[in-house]
């Protein structure tokens, strides 16, 4: 079997198990409330973390702005469901074609702003991404939709007007935000980011993938074998996009209140921390960092006090020195060819188990 | 096009220039190269031979005159076009894939040769294995030629430089060009290198049936393998001709190979 492949089928292999093994822990009862609150968003930062990656890792652009896009998908998403709340059902149907169209809309505007700033070179698409993104949440935040029996009445920075007292539903209330139906939970979520994980791995290991990694790597040498630059950066910026507005339609349907200030470019430069310190490039380390990044602070800093944010910036200082510094490297590499992790290998080859690798990778 | 492919030069320049604000890069340059033929380009440093690949490559606009492949104007069109025409080229500063493996550099290479879309690739239809397949034998036979075989999962960055110079030239020739442009090929090789490198260039000449422009400093490797050279000097031509006639004129020796 080829390595990449191999890598492939023990990342997801091993997010599968892990998925399904605190999905079932959860349902049992066994995890206590505030472990089990945890696992929603934790899946959802886990796909914002892997998409973003497509962008960052494999295409080499720097997005700052991935909270935008999960904004338009969570928006679009809550007032589909909202608005269809009594006329589609079942439950699941309903909440399906939201989140699709959360993420169908998320890369309409992937490719909308990605047309113009995908031909040009250097920093613009950073930039461009940051404002994109405080525009989406200004825009989100000050949004009203109101529905009577007349239909659906928009309204910007003050609700609309002309509704029918009597009839009236608000869904989308400006600030306050917008109460979708809670249609997430932990099978969901981890269904959702088994799909993801499996089309972001086989997308980056296809054509398109070496496509965009060639354009990465040197784009005047891509295009110099005949690859479409401009192509190949809108390609993977519109599937990027399009995942976070799927993250984006889970995170609507988790909360009991969703307002639009929790998009800020806080949010979008917290995930590019999990992909960063999880390693560009690498889908299990974009995992792997969010599950430790995030679940650290709120379960095991927590009776730290004062310290929690001095131990959690050691943590960070500690990551990103474990995946870049040379003498990490060195170390890890001495690790991987040191006597015992080699035996341990040769007896899983031997086992031919891959899960059972998967787990200690 | 049949009829007259042997008169039909492959590549033809006709009065090609090109000006950086008051600089005038290249100035007015002439050459035709018949197929089948080892063309050199040489003259010393800054003479304008990068700008004149730059030129046929479209990575720069001409600011006059036209380029010619097999009689077809194909002046001002993009690199992705004019690679698509058949035109392929290495850089005189390395450019490979980096971070991507050699095989994968090939594999690069040959994208549009891989007749799978994205959406074909993600969802593993048929099709993607069949040329999946496909591309994979072609890359590794490509690597064999030029020695690589067994350096196919190294990541490019991490190969001696001799081998990165011959992983460009195969991912070039993966693009299945008419026309090979190369820049300086034995740049910072060693002799024995250079000597290997001469063997390579000409088994690739017999092999594909290839016509190939190149750009060299070293005149051992240049008298060993050129047939007819165009010396370059502040970007005008200095002489032209059958490589040995060129290299015995006076002008020449004056202006570049020094006494
Ligand atoms: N993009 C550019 N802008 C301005 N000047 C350039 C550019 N590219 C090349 N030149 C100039 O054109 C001249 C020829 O350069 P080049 O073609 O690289 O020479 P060489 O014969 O050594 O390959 C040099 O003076 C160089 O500085
Ligand atoms: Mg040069």
């Amino acid at each position: 079997m080829r390595k990449q492949t191999k890598n492939n089928l023990i990342t997801f292999s091993g997010t599968a198990v892990l998925c399904f093994l605190m999905a079932g822990l959860s349902t049992a009862g066994v995890l206590d409330n505030k472990t089990t609150g945890l696992l929603v968003p934790m899946g959802i930062y886990i796909i914002l973390a892997i998409s973003l990656n497509l962008t960052v890792g494999i295409l080499g652009e720097l997005s700052l702005g991935h909270a935008g896009f999960m904004c338009i998908g969570a928006y679009v998403s809550g007032a589909f469901s909202l608005i269809f709340q009594n006329t589609i059902s079942p439950v699941w149907l309903r909440f399906a074609l939201a989140v699709i169209f959360g993420g169908i809309m998320a890369a309409v505007f992937g490719v909308l702003i990605g047309i113009p700033v995908l031909r040009l070179r250097g920093d613009y698409l950073a930039i461009v991404t940051l404002g994109f993104g405080e525009i989406m949440k200004s825009i989100a935040n000050n949004v009203y939709l109101t529905m009577d029996k007349n239909g659906l009445h928009f309204g910007f920075t003050v609700p609309p007007t002309n509704v029918d007292e009597a009839t009236k539903q608000e869904l989308l209330k400006g600030p306050i935000g917008m109460a979708a139906p809670q249609d997430t939970n932990v099978w969901i979520v981890a269904v959702v980011l088994l799909i993801c994980l499996a089309v972001l791995m086989l997308f980056i290991d296809s054509r398109s993938g070496r496509a965009c990694m060639a354009v990465r790597d040197n784009y005047i040498a891509a295009q110099s074998v005949g690859i479409n630059v401009t192509k190949y950066r809108l390609m993977a910026f519109t599937l990027s996009a399009a995942i976070a507005g799927v993250a984006g339609g889970l995170y609507s349907h988790s909360l009991s209140l969703l307002a639009a200030k929790k998009f800020d470019y806080n949010l979008s430069i917290l995930i590019l921390v999990f992909v960063v310190l999880g390693g560009l490039g690498s889908l299990r380390g974009s995992i792997i960092a969010t599950i430790i990044l995030y679940a650290l602070p709120e379960l095991f800093l927590r009776g730290a006090g004062n310290l929690r944010m001095l131990l959690y910036a050691i943590v960070l200082v500690f990551m990103m020195l474990w995946t870049n510094a040379p003498f990490f490297i060195a170390l890890r590499e001495k690790i991987a060819a040191s006597k015992p992790v080699m035996k341990l290998k040769s007896v899983f080859r031997r086992d031919k188990s891959d899960k059972s690798a998967g787990g200690a990778a | 096009m049949s009829e007259n492919a042997n008169n039909t030069p492959v590549l033809e320049l006709l009065e090609l220039s090109i000006q950086f604000g008051g600089l005038h890069a290249v100035d007015g340059l002439n050459l035709r190269i018949k197929k089948g033929c080892l063309y050199g380009l040489i003259g010393p440093n800054g003479a304008g031979k990068t700008t004149v690949f730059n030129m046929i490559t479209g990575v720069y606009k001409p600011t006059a005159g036209s380029v010619l492949l097999n009689g077809k104007n194909i002046t001002g069109k993009s690199p992705v076009e004019i690679n698509k025409a058949g035109i392929a080229r290495t850089f005189q500063n390395i450019r490979l894939f980096k971070a991507m493996s050699v095989l994968d550099n090939v594999k690069a290479g040959l994208h549009n040769e891989t007749k799978y879309t994205a959406i074909e690739g993600v969802l593993r239809l048929p099709r993607y294995f069949r040329e999946e397949k496909r591309v994979n034998e072609k890359a590794r036979e490509l690597l064999k030629v030029f020695g690589l075989e067994d350096n196919i999962n190294s990541i490019a960055a991490n190969l001696p430089y001799g081998k990165q110079r011959k992983l460009e030239i195969a991912r070039a020739l993966a693009t299945d060009p008419k026309l090979l442009l190369l820049d300086e090929p034995a740049a910072g090789m060693n002799p024995n290198e250079t000597a290997e490198l001469m063997e390579t260039i000409r088994f690739v000449r017999e092999q594909f049936n290839m016509t190939i422009l190149l750009i060299e400093h070293d005149m051992k490797l240049v008298s060993g393998i050129c047939e007819e050279l165009t010396v370059l000097n502040f970007g005008q031509e200095l002489a032209q001709g059958e490589t040995a006639a060129v290299l015995k004129d006076p002008k020449v020796i004056t202006a570049y190979l020094g006494e």
